[in-house]
């Protein structure tokens, strides 16, 4: 490995099965849900991974969380081999990734209070005594773009932007030098994900983060990516850098999704209402 | 004359803490075969105004409107039963979350076959081969077959195509579509697009889009309505609003679009809040 660039994380031929349970009449069934995946990621830059649901892109994402071990393959962490099945994740490894999800409503327990949150996983990972805890979770609050205020708050009292700041908060407490983010910002309007996306670009700067970004939303991928997977049924069908996915696809589900992403700008505007009225 | 005249349409709910206005003095109109986008955040009452007209809000909501006219009839002076046999017929609606919309109690067959009994009057052999006919328009595989399954047993872009087939079921003259893609993939999102815009076409329906998603309504739009806290920013033909915005908070809305990103950050709308009250304030 060179020292220029370092790899922060490393999937090599992952694949993950999961067994379908059969009944009296039926045989049990294997479904393939990520078929041989491998990727790497250096130190500050950001892999997008693309694909419709059911593609297998949020299965990759709890094997490189560490929350489901992957079926065969191998996945190295600051180029050490991990491997969760053959036992439990040591908590220097929990802290090294940390998961944003999807939905900010479903994810925060709506009995905890903001502070609680954030602790928490001090608590849980680390023995960090309880006044550097509560001074870290200040911190981390302003750093996301909260107020000392909303400390002893509870869930519902916030919008669905804030919460998914408090989650990254969050997530970033254990100080991870990767976040995996599950489809970040697909529950928030335009504006809400336009302010949570520059807070994701001014994280990444300021702790040198390494992010996996899910998504299928073309434009927002677009955006943030330095580099590209795009799975199709639990196959990595296209990877490369975002300019290469983007000026020039190889693969023909590529192609589609492209053709498929509805377009907002004047031209194709224009061309669609000549088309029209011509119709 | 218009399909739907809507003008200074308003409509509270009473919450603990007194009145709580959704939308503020909406005019909208639609003709026959137009395209109408409504775009907005969540809470912007896009769809809150939709369902107040069709008079599917609970009891709790107060609405009042100068003028409410669909094909001439006054929607909210009519009685409960002579809208019922509008709504579902000639004004008919996609409602947002298919999967959440069907009743996971009955087929989906009986209950595409229950609006053709409601308001057609059909016998029993006549819906049965008219809901196939919906199912094959709308392009479900197998119809005979789907026709018998429950809810929970097709994808989300299917029942999607369910709600579709339901709304059209009588060949209304107003669809209303309220974020009739929000939940889909992308490549299913461009095939329930097309799919309606072919029906729209063919049936010459005047259509009401109900999204969030600026490239749906480059998409699809005739002209657009942009709506921000109950109240209307600006309205104008597609081409010239994504052309040339005049209001502040439909600039800001397009500049979010990553598409449009130029530099390192996005443009947020958070110091648009009160730049946007601000023109509000200045165009009445």
């Amino acid at each position: 490995m060179s020292a220029g660039a370092e790899i922060v994380v490393e999937g090599r031929d992952i694949k993950r099965d999961y067994i379908v349970p059969g009944g009296v009449f039926k045989p049990a069934r294997t479904v393939h849900a990520v078929k041989g995946v491998s990727f790497k990621v250096e130190k500050g830059k950001t892999l997008a991974i693309v694909g419709e649901s059911g593609c297998g892109k949020s299965t990759l994402a709890r094997i490189i969380t560490l929350i489901d071990p992957a079926t065969s393959g191998e996945l190295l962490l600051d180029g050490h081999k991990v491997d969760i099945a053959a036992g439990r994740p040591t908590p220097e490894l929990r802290r090294k990734v940390q998961i944003v999800f999807q939905n900010p409503y479903g994810s925060l327990n709506p009995r905890q209070k903001i502070g609680d949150v954030l602790m928490e996983p001090l608590v849980i990972n680390t023995d960090t005594p309880a006044a550097e805890r509560r001074d870290r979770a200040y911190d981390m609050l302003r750093k996301v773009g909260l107020e000392d205020k909303h400390f002893n708050r509870y869930p519902h009292m916030f919008s669905g932007g804030q919460r998914q700041r408090i989650a990254i908060a969050r997530a970033l407490m254990l100080r991870p030098s990767l976040l995996v983010l599950d489809e970040p910002v697909s529950a928030l309007d335009l504006s809400v994900q336009a302010q949570v996306l520059n807070l994701l670009a001014d994280l990444q700067d300021e702790f040198q983060l390494t992010y996996v970004f899910i998504s299928h939303d073309l434009s927002v991928v677009r955006y943030i990516a330095d580099d590209v997977m795009v799975m199709y049924f639990g196959e990595a069908v296209e990877y490369g850098s975002r300019d290469a996915v983007f000026s020039n696809p190889q693969h023909s589900y590529t192609k589609t999704l492209f053709a498929a992403t509805p377009r907002a700008d004047v031209d194709s505007i224009k061309a669609r209402l000549a088309k029209k009225a011509a119709a | 004359m218009a399909l739907l005249e809507i003008e200074n349409l308003v409509v509270e709910f009473e919450t603990a803490s007194g009145p709580f206005r959704a939308v503020d003095g909406v005019s909208l109109k639609v003709d026959e075969r137009e395209v109408l986008a409504i775009v907005g955040e969540s809470g912007s009452g896009k769809s809150v105004s939709m369902l107040a007209i069709m008079g599917l809000l609970p009891w709790t909501a107060k609405v009042s409107a100068d003028k409410a006219l669909f094909n001439g009839k006054d929607m909210l002076g009519m009685s409960q039963s002579e809208r019922r046999r509008i709504v579902g017929r000639d004004v008919a609606m996609i409602f947002q979350e298919p999967m959440a919309s069907l009743n996971p109690c009955f087929t989906v067959g009986y209950q595409i076959e229950e609006v053709l009994r409601f308001h057609l009057g059909l016998d029993r052999k006549k819906r049965h081969a008219r809901a196939v006919e919906l199912f094959t328009q709308v392009g479900i595989p197998n119809p005979e077959e789907r026709l018998s399954s429950y809810p929970h047993q097709m994808s989300g872009g299917q029942c999607q195509r369910v709600m579709i087939a339901m709304a059209i079921a009588c060949n209304p003259k107003l669809l209303i579509a309220d974020e009739p893609t929000t939940a889909l993939d992308v490549t299913i999102q461009k095939q329930i697009l097309d799919l309606l815009m072919n029906l729209q076409a063919e049936n010459g329906m005047g259509m009401i889009m109900i999204t969030h998603n600026m490239g749906v309504v480059a998409e699809t739009a005739d002209r657009v309505i942009v709506q921000y806290k109950g109240r209307k920013m600006e309205e104008a033909d597609v081409l010239s609003l994504f052309e040339a915005p005049k209001n502040a908070y439909t600039r800001a809305l397009l500049a979010a679009l990553p598409d449009n990103a130029t530099g390192d950050r996005l443009p947020t709308i958070a110091g648009l809040m009160l730049e946007g009250n601000a023109s509000v304030a200045a165009s009445q």
